[in-house]
């Protein structure tokens, strides 16, 4: 009888708890990252946006929040930060 | 236990593919351990391996909900995705190996086992809190009695009974949902 069979069968509790045991957490770090890929994939839009729109570009700079907001992400310290970040490194690159 | 812990599979994919953060926070909770699973138990990978199959697997997932066209079959969807990805990497590993050999020869049944394993978490969710803690520390995290007393204050001694009566919760919450399983 295969482990499917098995379980079909009988819900045993040492069968449940080698079930459980089965899964343990994936490391936070990996399922951190995976719960911030919208965020991530917005400011993501946000520069490659301001890359080809100098005008954008210029309102970002000025002010973050606002353009944080329009793309629906927190518009709190860290994401700032990033957007901050990553629009000076593609102008550090570009001049 | 959250309003997003008691939506069904397809009712989370909806919410997602309708921009609602909070829907994949519990999606990426609901599957992560699931994907982590089939790619270091059922394919074998290390850890830096699995590390990038993970963020590719919820990467393309998210990418892609749009194009899954039964929001319920999302599971096999996610576990078909991890395998793709989990041949890839190991293909290119080793790229002198023939395809058919690819593959470790125990995945599928390890992989039916951790389907299994994943209907267990799904009604261990449907536990009262405290029965979700200890079991889950206890078993999938594989904490001592000592570390799980201290973690939720509870005397070391009442540890094992609790864990018993846990597990005999979980068993009629399995039987509920599959009553051709329960005992006759």
């Amino acid at each position: 009888m295969n482990t499917g069979e098995r379980f079909m069968t009988s819900y045993g509790e040492e069968h449940l708890g080698e079930l459980l045991s089965a899964l343990p957490p994936a490391p936070v770090a990996w399922v951190e990252a995976a719960k911030q890929l919208p965020v991530a994939r917005r400011l993501d839009e946000i520069v490659e946006r301001a890359e080809a729109d100098e005008d954008f570009r210029r309102r970002v700079v000025a002010d973050p929040e606002s353009a944080l907001e329009e793309a629906d992400v927190v518009a709190h310290a860290e994401n700032i930060e990033i957007i901050k970040r990553r629009l000076d490194q593609k102008k550090g690159r570009q001049g | 236990m959250g309003m997003y812990v008691e939506l069904s599979d397809s009712q989370l994919v909806a919410r997602c593919r309708a921009g609602d953060h909070e829907a994949w926070h519990e999606l990426v909770d609901r599957f992560s351990r699931y994907v982590y699973a089939i790619a270091v138990q059922a394919f074998k990978l290390p850890e830096h391996d699995a590390e990038d199959v993970f963020q590719e697997v919820f990467a393309r997932a998210y990418e892609h909900l749009h194009k899954l066209r039964d929001d319920s079959a999302i599971r096999p969807w996610l576990a078909q995705l991890t395998r793709r990805l989990c041949i890839d990497r190991l293909r290119a590993g080793a790229q002198e190996q023939p395809e058919d050999d690819i593959e470790p020869l125990d995945a599928e049944d390890t992989t039916a086992r951790l389907d299994d394993a994943l209907a267990v978490h799904e009604a261990l969710a449907m536990l009262p809190d405290g029965c979700q803690d200890i079991l889950d520390r206890f078993f999938a995290r594989d904490e001592s009695y000592r570390t799980i007393s201290d973690a939720l204050d509870l005397p070391a001694g009442t540890i094992a009974s609790r864990i018993s009566r846990c597990l005999a919760r979980l068993r009629v919450e399995m039987e509920g949902r599959n009553p051709e399983a329960a005992p006759s």
